[in-house]
C-alpha cells in the first residue's frame, strides 16, 4: 500500500475556479461551531485557513472530525482528517467493507468479506483489537439500538445473521433472497429491513419472531437504505433500476419511485448505490455509481435539486457531523470526493486506497 | 458423460422434478439455523414442500446424450470458450436464485433434464415434451437441433438457445419464440475487434481452421474488422498435422513468419490448434481469437458487479468453474422468472412478446441490466475480453457509441437484421 497523498484532481479544480464559498473563514460563518472554540494558538491557523477559503478552499482542516475509509483491497481502514489528509492506516481483517461505530463511539466494527470476520477497531489505539467469526462473505451490517447485537448480511449464504457482540456467538440466521446487501434496523430494534440484490425485494424481518414477514418488491438490484428521521419513509437505492424506491413503513409498500435522469446519460449509466438523509429529513443524497455523480434530492417533493460530479463509480456516502461536507468513495478511481453540501460543489478528491468501500465520519 | 451426472438426476429423465414450489408460509418461516436449501450441494429433489403455489410451469433442459462437447476426454481438455460440463447445474442455480421471486408470485417451476440419445431421436423427445405441455424449453443443442425444436414447439413453448452462437439462428433461421442468451459469433468478434481498435492494433494476421464453424468465425471476423477498420494482413489456413509434407500448414512458426502484422488472430472452433499458438509464433506478437485474448460470455475471475457471488454459488453447486454456457443457461432461467413475475398467467407467446419488447430486464452480474433485442431475440449483453487467467477488458469498450443502446454495438443491429419472425 503506497502512502496516500491528497492530490488535487481535475474535479476539485472545478471548485477552485468557483467563487469563494460562503462558508469561507470562521468570520464568514454565522454558526462556526468549531471556530468559536478555537484556542488562541490556533487563531493564526484559522486566519490562514480563511485565506485559503478565499482562494476557493473550504477550511476543512479546522473542523473536528475524523473520516474512516475501508479499503477493500488494502485490507486496511484509512484514517483521514476532515480535509481528507491521511493521518494513519489501520490494518484490519481481509477485504473490509461496511463500518459502524459502537454507541459510545469508542469502537468501530468492520465487516471483512474475505476473512469472514467482524473486526473490532479501538479508536484510541488505532488498532483492530478483536474479531468475531461471521458467515461466508459478509457484506453490510447494522447494530441493535443498544449496541449489543450485530446484524450482518451474509452474501454467499443468503441470510441475515445476528451475532452477540459480547460473547462473539452467533444468535440466529434468517433466510433471505440471493445476495442480501443493505440492512437497516429500526430505532425500536424490532424490525430489520434487508435488500436482496438478486431477488429484487426488500425483506421485512421481525427480529423477535426471527422470520421474514413481508417481501416488498423494489426496483432492479436494490442495494442500500436510508430511513427518514420520523421513521415513516424508507428509501432504497435500486442499482440497475436507476431509481430509488420510497417505502411507506406504515403500510410496508412502495409509495413512490424516484427515477434519476441526467442529460447526456442513459438510464443504464445511472446506478444508484449509496443513500443518506440529513437529520432534518429534508435532503437525501444518493450516489449514482457509474454516472460518477451524486444527487441531492428534496425529500418532500422527491425532486433532484442538483447533481455533483464525484469520481468513478461513486458509491459510499457519509455526511460530516455538521452535514456541511459529504464524503463520497469512488470504487473505480480509488479515491474519495469531498463535497460542499451548501454550494453543491466538489471541494477536492483525495486518494483513498484500493477500492474504497465505506466512509465513516465521526467527531474527533 | 454419464459419470458426470449427479447421482440424484437419472430419475429426472423420466419425470418432472418440482422445485422452488415452497409454500408461502413455510418459506417465510424459514429461519434459524435449519439447513437451507440453496446451500445444499448437489441439486436434490425438492418435492418436499406442500404447495401454496397458484401454478407450476415445466422447464425442460433439452440436450443430446452423444453431444461430442460433453465427451469425457473432451471436457478434460477444457478449451476456453467451450462448455465445462452439462448445463443442468446452471439451470438449477437459476431456479434456486429465483426462489424469492417465485415465492412472491406463488409460482413453481418443475425441471426435467430431457435428453435424446442422438439428434435423430430428438423429434420424439420434443413431441413428448409438447404433449406434456412443457412451457419453457432450454436448448443445449447443435444448430440443427435448435431448428428441430423450433419446428416441434410451434407456439406452445418459449425456447431459449443456450449454447449455439450461430448467427443464422438469429437471422435467416430465427423464430418468433426463440430467444438467445449466449452471445453470437458476430457479438463475440465485434467485442474482440473493438478492443483491438481501442488499442490501435491495426494489422491482423489471420489463421483459419478447416471446419465449417471456422468459416463462420472468419465471416464474423471479417464483418467486425471492416466495421472497426482493422486490416487483415493475410489469411492462412492451418491444419493439425505432424506430416512433414504439410508443415507449412501445421507449424506455428511457418504460419506466422510474416513481418507486417501487429497480432495473430486464430479462428479455431475446435480449440486444439489455437492452444498451441500463444508464445509459439515466429514474431513476438499477441494471439487473439480462439486462444490468447478471447471474447467470452463469462469468466469465473470476473470480480465486479456481483460476478464473484454468481461464480461462487455455481462452483459450490457444480464443483467446477462457471463457463459462458453455464452463464447463458443461468440467465435464461432468470429471464423466464422475470417474464413470469411480469405476467404469471401469460402464454408462451405472451412471454415472448414481453421479453422481446425490451422492457423486461435481467441482472447478469456483468454491470448493466440486460434485455432482449426486439428484432432477433438475442440477449444484449457486455462481452468479456479475457485470457485464461483473467479479464482484461469489457466490451462495449469506452468510447464506442450507439444512437440508442451502446450494447447494440455488439452483433447484428436492427437495421442489419435479416430476421423476419416476431411474436
Amino acid at each position: 500500500m503506497p502512502p496516500i497523498h491528497p492530490r488535487p484532481a481535475v474535479r476539485s479544480c472545478l471548485a477552485c475556479a468557483a467563487p469563494a464559498p460562503m462558508r469561507g473563514g470562521p468570520a464568514a460563518d454565522p454558526a462556526p461551531r468549531h471556530a468559536l472554540r478555537v484556542r488562541p494558538g490556533l487563531a493564526l491557523r484559522a486566519l490562514v485557513v480563511g485565506g485559503l477559503a478565499l482562494a476557493g478552499w473550504l477550511p476543512l482542516g479546522a473542523q473536528a472530525q475524523t473520516v474512516y475509509v475501508s479499503s477493500e483491497k488494502d485490507h486496511k481502514v484509512h484514517v483521514l482528517d476532515a480535509a481528507g489528509k491521511l493521518q494513519s492506516s489501520i490494518s484490519v481483517c481481509q477485504r473490509p467493507r461496511d463500518l459502524k461505530p459502537s454507541p459510545d463511539r469508542a469502537r468501530i466494527y468492520v465487516v471483512c468479506g474475505d476473512s469472514n470476520q467482524l473486526g473490532v477497531i479501538d479508536r484510541a489505539s488505532g488498532k483492530q483489537i478483536d474479531g468475531i467469526k461471521l458467515g461466508d462473505s459478509p457484506e453490510l451490517l447494522d447494530l441493535s439500538p443498544d449496541g449489543k447485537t450485530a446484524y450482518v448480511t451474509i452474501e454467499d449464504e443468503s441470510v441475515l445473521a445476528a451475532y452477540d457482540l459480547a460473547s462473539k456467538k452467533p444468535l440466529f440466521k434468517v433466510r433471505t433472497g440471493g445476495e442480501p446487501e443493505g440492512v437497516l434496523i429500526t430505532p425500536d430494534g424490532k424490525t430489520a429491513y434487508v435488500t436482496s440484490e438478486d431477488a429484487n425485494v426488500v425483506h421485512v424481518i421481525d427480529l423477535a419472531a426471527r422470520k421474514v414477514v413481508k417481501d416488498i418488491k423494489a426496483g432492479q438490484r436494490p442495494r442500500r437504505f436510508a430511513l427518514s428521521p420520523d421513521g415513516k419513509e424508507l428509501w432504497v437505492s435500486n442499482e440497475l433500476g436507476a431509481s430509488v424506491s420510497v417505502i411507506d413503513t406504515g403500510s410496508q409498500s412502495v409509495k413512490a419511485t424516484l427515477e434519476f435522469k441526467i442529460a447526456g446519460l442513459r438510464a443504464s449509466d445511472i446506478t444508484p448505490v449509496g443513500v443518506t438523509m440529513t437529520r432534518d429529513g429534508q435532503t437525501a443524497w444518493v450516489s449514482l455509481g457509474r454516472a460518477n455523480q451524486v444527487a441531492e434530492v428534496d425529500v418532500a417533493s422527491r425532486q433532484v435539486r442538483r447533481t455533483v460530479l464525484a469520481g468513478k463509480r461513486a458509491w459510499g456516502l457519509a455526511l460530516s457531523p455538521d452535514e456541511a461536507v459529504l464524503y463520497v468513495t469512488n470504487g473505480l478511481s480509488d479515491d474519495m470526493t469531498l463535497i460542499d453540501t451548501r454550494q453543491g460543489k466538489a471541494i477536492r478528491t483525495v486518494a483513498a486506497g484500493r477500492v474504497p468501500h465505506t466512509p465513516l465520519v465521526l467527531a474527533r | 458423460m454419464q459419470a458426470r451426472t449427479p447421482p440424484s438426476l437419472p430419475s429426472n429423465r423420466h419425470g418432472w422434478r418440482r422445485t422452488a414450489t415452497l409454500a408461502l408460509g413455510a418459506a417465510l418461516g424459514l429461519s434459524g439455523l435449519a439447513p437451507l436449501q440453496a446451500q445444499t450441494g448437489k441439486p436434490t429433489a425438492k418435492a418436499s414442500a406442500t404447495v401454496a403455489t397458484s401454478a407450476t410451469d415445466k422447464v425442460a433442459l433439452i440436450s443430446l446424450d452423444d453431444d461430442p462437447r460433453y465427451a469425457t476426454r473432451r471436457l478434460e481438455q477444457a478449451y476456453p470458450g467451450h462448455p465445462g460440463g452439462r448445463l443442468l447445474d446452471a439451470v438449477q442455480l437459476g431456479i434456486d436464485d429465483s426462489e424469492v421471486a417465485l415465492r412472491g408470485i406463488r409460482h413453481g417451476l418443475a425441471l426435467q433434464d430431457a435428453r435424446a440419445t442422438r439428434l435423430e431421436a430428438l423429434p420424439e423427445l420434443l413431441a413428448k415434451l409438447k404433449q406434456e405441455r412443457a412451457k419453457f424449453w432450454l436448448l443445449d443443442l447443435p444448430p440443427e437441433g435448435v431448428q428441430l425444436a423450433v419446428k416441434a414447439a410451434g407456439s406452445t413453448a418459449l425456447l431459449f438457445n443456450l449454447s449455439a452462437p450461430h448467427d443464422d439462428l438469429r437471422g435467416a433461421h430465427c423464430a418468433a419464440q426463440l430467444l438467445h442468451t449466449l452471445p453470437s459469433h458476430a457479438m463475440l468478434q465485434d467485442a474482440l475487434v473493438q478492443y483491438l481498435a481501442a488499442r490501435s492494433w491495426q494489422n491482423a494476421w489471420v489463421l483459419q481452421g478447416p471446419s465449417a464453424d471456422d468459416a463462420l468465425l472468419l465471416a464474423a471476423w471479417n464483418r467486425a474488422a471492416k466495421r472497426y477498420g482493422i486490416k487483415t494482413a493475410g489469411i492462412r489456413a492451418f491444419k493439425l498435422s505432424g506430416d512433414p509434407r504439410e508443415r507449412d500448414l501445421a507449424n506455428t512458426r511457418l504460419l506466422s513468419a510474416d513481418r507486417q502484422h501487429d497480432l495473430v488472430t486464430v479462428l479455431d472452433a475446435d480449440g486444439e490448434f489455437a492452444r498451441t499458438l500463444p508464445y509459439a509464433t515466429q514474431q513476438p506478437r499477441p494471439v487473439v481469437g480462439s486462444n490468447g485474448l478471447m471474447p467470452l460470455a463469462w469468466h469465473p475471475q470476473w470480480e465486479r458487479n456481483g460476478g464473484p457471488q454468481v461464480s461462487r454459488r455455481f462452483r459450490k453447486l457444480a464443483g467446477r468453474p462457471m463457463t459462458g454456457q453455464d452463464w447463458s443457461a443461468w440467465i435464461a432461467v432468470r429471464s423466464v422468472v422475470a417474464a413470469l413475475v411480469e405476467q404469471p398467467q401469460a402464454s408462451a407467446v405472451g412471454h415472448a412478446q414481453a421479453l422481446r419488447s425490451g422492457h423486461i430486464f435481467v441482472d447478469g452480474a456483468k454491470g448493466p441490466r440486460l434485455s432482449f433485442r426486439a428484432w432477433d431475440g438475442q440477449l444484449r449483453q457486455p462481452v468479456f475480453l479475457a485470457h485464461g487467467d483473467g479479464v482484461v477488458g469489457l466490451a462495449p469498450l469506452d468510447g464506442v457509441l450507439h444512437p440508442t443502446d451502446v450494447l447494440d454495438t455488439l452483433g447484428i443491429d436492427q437495421r442489419e437484421s435479416t430476421c423476419k419472425a416476431a411474436p
